[in-house]
């Protein structure tokens, strides 16, 4: 339909209004002021999303430079490099900063940028949220590591097990900075996920199916539903951890009726699943790499779906072979052995299903699909030794030793790391415009890899020889010497690569060639958006009658949203159907404000109990000058007539 | 034999790891039991890898698929297959192996030791009926070879994990609770042992040294243990014990058969005796000992032990003493 036949008289996208006068029409309607204002008040999923991704890597270098410091102090036996303190400090930041906050504020960072480009909407729902969480996840990470360089950082491990972590045995404020870490991010994390359920079931273009949702989006929706399930859990173990130390509670002493072992169990209820919230994902980059360079949709895409909602199932079920040590009845960890080792068969499904399609058809191997073949190759290692871990007697030896930590290196480096390098070079040229140099592109990749496998294949062997986890320095002739040295010197080919793939980033953002919207000739619905898209990511909503629309003769589009008004489609959660028309908010300051009262009212309450009361005034404030009515009149939801 | 051929590079793989502080050492039935079910699962495992590596190969650069989805269907329902048989297997034989972990040695009358963990060191202690057969040490296990033994395990700080690689697998020690291991020594030898799960700033120096020998060497050492502590004739020595009965050391250690009483520090009965100092940090000799006394904060960061003033020769008294607790 057109706007001529419409029956009021605001402007709206259609053949009348088409072209650069639309384009400026929309970019005025979606755009951001300039200058900082812009910058600080802006809700676009896009803005957000990069400064997500940007973030989530600086700390993957600081948490990489911790790495590389611990295998200083363990490249030789009784080394007097780092002192026991120091080292403790260290190793909790590696572990804390690399799961809290670089592996999942990563992956959510590339949903909040791909999702909605990829359903084919303009703006995430929930843009202020989207905002909110990210200033929270930056004041957050700065917080901890401000604390960290002023000798205050968290000493007890990323998993802060009580009551070690508990009043007594941590005394001071390290542990506190922790578990309020631990609050910001998962506040963040959880504002993020419920925003891509939103959006993937009810933004998405129309005719895009539950049957056609890119594997990627697959892999987001059941991620964010992990999220709002798992995250709940640690944000509870911290809160009574915070108020053991600063009330005194007693949840976790032991001598008071509490229990040591609850925060085990509620970590690990979050932890288990927190692996496969980084994990399936970078599952999601695999399929929409593999999809694209062997150019048709990946084998039996109803079975890859259903592997990753069982492996999103099966996750919440294996949290206690994490405590298979613990003393819990032997009978009951024959389940967790079980239920464990069955995770093994999704996995192995997929990794089925991907090298299927590239025998299927001429995979191109281009830099991603190298990424693609290194995590097969390495994540494969990392679940098989999964499969041996699962089994009580082996874990009963296994369990805290440099083989555990070889084995999940594996599986989270491999299986997500290894994919989102590949899916930082596959969609670089959408996301900048440019695409990434090929020759320094190779050459990160093979330092990386071969670095990686130097590293922690190493680590296995160092495991087996009795070496625990954790321990700042190991006396001399145990037969770890050589292997740890081995690992060292891996560890700096490793962060040599990555050190060679952030100067092809620089360099291809200066001269990398210039992109075009579509150069790799890929299906999904973000490359019909130029490079970098608009802020309104596209001047027609597309309509999509396949699951891989570009491949497709021609892509139909929908018309007639008013361009006058930040407006989108909702659709219906099964058949997409075009449904209403829902306005989405502008640009404002408040979300920054709001999440500075956050941030204040978390901090002082690691000194406090009243910041609680008195630290919820600013917030109130911010919250309710955020969703203060609009003085502008609801444009109401209409449907929208096809 | 030939049947087991193709484990032959994982065996070569495993028995390259060993050393006293290797789980592939296999002088416990704990550790026998992981080398086998290990040579079990990395067979399995690796005929898995070596089957996607295979795949993955002639995907990349093999002819292509000829067959169309209907062939792709197939590999994938026998991929399932096989994985579906693999993992039953592989949970069935850890079920098996778990049982037989738990009714080895059942039907023996055990040793039974009850192991305290602290923040950063192991007190130990033999169990029995009489009260007068009671031996405390630290730090130190001595077992008979072929004997099970039932350790109680408790912490009095944090978790700590009782962990002898080359006897058997690990369980931890939790305050407020009991948890209890059977562990069967099968080799004599000399073993090391670490606390296996992290339990603050000296975690990394809190190990331990297992002895396993003859029933008559552990008769013997055990028959040593109950002893008290010599009585010095050397009066260089004398003072040495004098200057400990009456400063700091005596309220954290004992030492039986003098008025040394403390609980909070390892016993000393027969520290002498030992190979290590410090929960395994040093060999045992007179320097470190002197050392490890001199300045307990410089070797061992975050002990607990102060170091106590004293003058060279009060500090030479003082570890000729300590040598005489053989």
């Amino acid at each position: 339909m057109t706007a001529s036949e419409h029956p009021d008289d605001v402007p709206r996208d259609g053949p009348e209004l088409d072209g650069p006068e639309l384009d400026r029409a929309l970019s005025e309607t979606w755009g951001d002021k300039p200058g900082l204002i812009g910058w600080l008040t802006t809700v676009d999923h896009k803005r957000v999303g990069k400064r997500y991704i940007v973030t989530a890597m600086v700390f993957l270098l600081l948490g990489g430079v911790l790495a590389l410091l611990m295998r200083l102090q363990l490249a030789r036996p009784d080394s007097g490099l780092i002192s026991a303190d120091r080292y403790n400090q260290i190793f909790t930041m590696h572990g804390s900063t690399m799961m809290f906050l670089f592996a999942v504020p990563v992956m959510e960072a590339f949903g909040v940028y791909l999702v909605p480009l990829m359903v084919g909407t303009r703006a995430i729902s929930f843009p202020r949220l989207n905002a909110f969480s990210y200033w929270l996840y930056l004041f957050g990470g700065a917080m901890v590591w401000v604390a960290f360089l002023r000798d205050v950082g968290p000493d007890v491990g990323w998993f802060s097990y009580t009551p070690l972590s508990g009043p007594e045995f941590s005394p001071g404020k390290r542990a506190d900075f922790w578990a309020q870490m631990i609050t910001f991010t998962e506040v963040a994390a959880l504002a993020v996920a419920v925003e891509l359920v939103a959006t993937i079931l009810k933004q998405r273009a129309p005719g895009m199916r539950l049957d056609r949702i890119p594997l990627f989006v697959w892999g987001m929706l059941v991620t964010a539903f992990m999220v709002i399930f798992s995250m709940p859990a640690v944000t509870l173990a911290s809160s009574f951890l915070l108020s053991d130390r600063l009330v005194g509670t007693q949840f976790y002493n032991p001598a008071e009726g509490g229990s040591s072992l609850l925060w085990q169990h509620l970590f690990w209820f979050f932890g288990h699943p927190e692996v496969y919230i980084i994990f399936l994902p970078g599952l999601g980059f695999v399929s929409a790499i593999v999809e694209t360079f062997c150019k048709r949709p990946v084998f039996a895409y109803p079975v890859m779906v259903a592997a990753l909602v069982t492996t999103g199932l099966l996750a919440f079920g294996l949290w206690v072979h994490h405590m298979f040590a613990t003393g819990l009845p032997r009978l009951g960890y024959a389940f967790y052995t079980a239920a464990s080792m069955s995770i093994a068969l999704p996995s192995g499904v997929q990794i089925f299903c991907w090298i299927a399609t590239m025998w299927d058809s001429r995979p191109r191997f281009e830099l991603p699909m190298w990424w693609v073949v290194a995590f097969i190759i390495t994540f494969v290692i990392g679940g098989l030794t999964g499969v041996m871990v699962a089994s009580v007697p082996l874990d009963l030896e296994l369990h805290d030793t440099y083989f555990v930590v070889a084995h999940f290196h594996y599986t989270l480096i491999g299986g997500a790391v290894f994919p989102l390098l590949g899916a930082i070079t596959y969609w670089f040229p959408k996301i900048t415009g440019r695409m990434m140099g090929r020759r320094l592109g190779q050459a990160s990749f093979w330092l990386v890899f071969l670095g990686f496998h130097l590293t922690f294949m190493t680590m296995h062997f160092t495991g087996l020889l009795g070496m625990p986890r954790r321990v700042y320095t190991y006396p001399a002739g145990l037969g770890w010497d050589a292997l740890n040295m081995t690992s060292t010197v891996g560890a700096f080919i490793l962060a040599f690569g990555v050190l060679v793939f952030l100067v092809n980033i620089v360099l291809s953002l200066r001269r990398g060639e210039i992109a075009g919207d579509n150069p790799w000739g890929a299906a999904s619905l973000e490359w019909a958006a130029t490079s970098p898209p608009r802020p309104y990511n596209f001047a027609h909503i597309p309509a999509v009658t396949s699951s891989t629309p570009l491949w497709e003769e021609s892509l139909p589009v929908f018309s007639g949203l008013r361009v006058k008004e930040r407006e989108l489609v909702l659709t219906t959660v099964v058949d997409a159907k075009p449904d209403l028309r829902d306005p989405s908010p502008k640009p404002t300051i408040w979300p920054l404000l709001a999440a500075l009262a956050t941030t204040g009212l978390f901090i002082w309450s690691i000194f406090s109990p009243w910041a609680l009361v008195y630290g919820a005034i600013p917030v109130g404030i911010a919250m309710t000058a955020w969703f203060w009515p609009k003085s502008t009149p609801d444009i109401g939801r209409e449907p929208v007539i096809e | 034999m030939r049947r087991l051929l193709p484990l032959l590079p994982f065996a070569a793989l495993l028995s390259g790891c060993s050393g006293v502080q290797a789980m592939s050492e296999g002088a416990g039935f704990g550790s026998h039991l992981f080398n086998q079910l290990m040579l079990l699962f990395l067979a399995v495992t690796g005929i898995s890898y070596v089957l996607v590596l295979v795949f993955l190969t002639f995907a990349v650069v093999g002819r292509r698929n000829a067959g169309g989805e209907a062939r792709l269907k197939m590999l994938l329902i026998a991929w399932v297959g096989f994985i579906l048989i693999g993992l039953i297997l592989l949970t069935f034989v850890s079920f098996m192996s778990d049982r037989r972990e738990a009714r080895e040695g059942a039907d023996q009358t055990p040793i039974k030791v009850t192991i305290s963990a602290n923040q950063w060191w192991w007190g130990v202690e033999y169990q029995n009926d009489d009260p007068t057969q009671i031996v405390h040490t630290a730090n130190e296990l001595h077992l008979p070879v072929g004997r099970p033994v039932q350790f109680k395990l408790n912490a009095s700080d944090v978790i700590h994990s009782l962990w002898i690689p080359a006897l058997a697998g690990k369980q931890d020690l939790i305050p407020g609770r009991d948890n209890d291991v059977r562990i069967v020594p099968t080799r004599v030898g000399h073993y090391r042992a670490q606390c296996a799960e992290f339990c603050g700033l000296q975690h990394a120096h809190m190990a331990f040294d297992v002895t396993v020998e003859s029933p008559k060497a552990f008769a013997a050492w055990y028959a040593a243990q109950l002893k008290p502590a010599p009585e010095p004739t050397d009066p260089g020595v004398k003072g040495g014990r004098d200057f400990f009965m009456t400063h700091a050391c005596a309220n954290c250690h004992t030492i039986g058969g003098t008025p040394a009483g403390g609980r909070t520090g390892p016993d000393l009965t027969h520290i002498a005796s030992r190979s290590t100092i410090a929960a395994g940090t040093l060999p045992m000799s007179r320097g470190n000992l002197m050392g490890w006394i001199a300045n307990p904060q410089g070797v061992k960061p975050g002990v607990r032990m102060p170091a106590v003033g004293m003058t060279p020769d009060e500090l030479h008294a003082v570890a000729s003493y300590l040598e005489t607790l053989k």
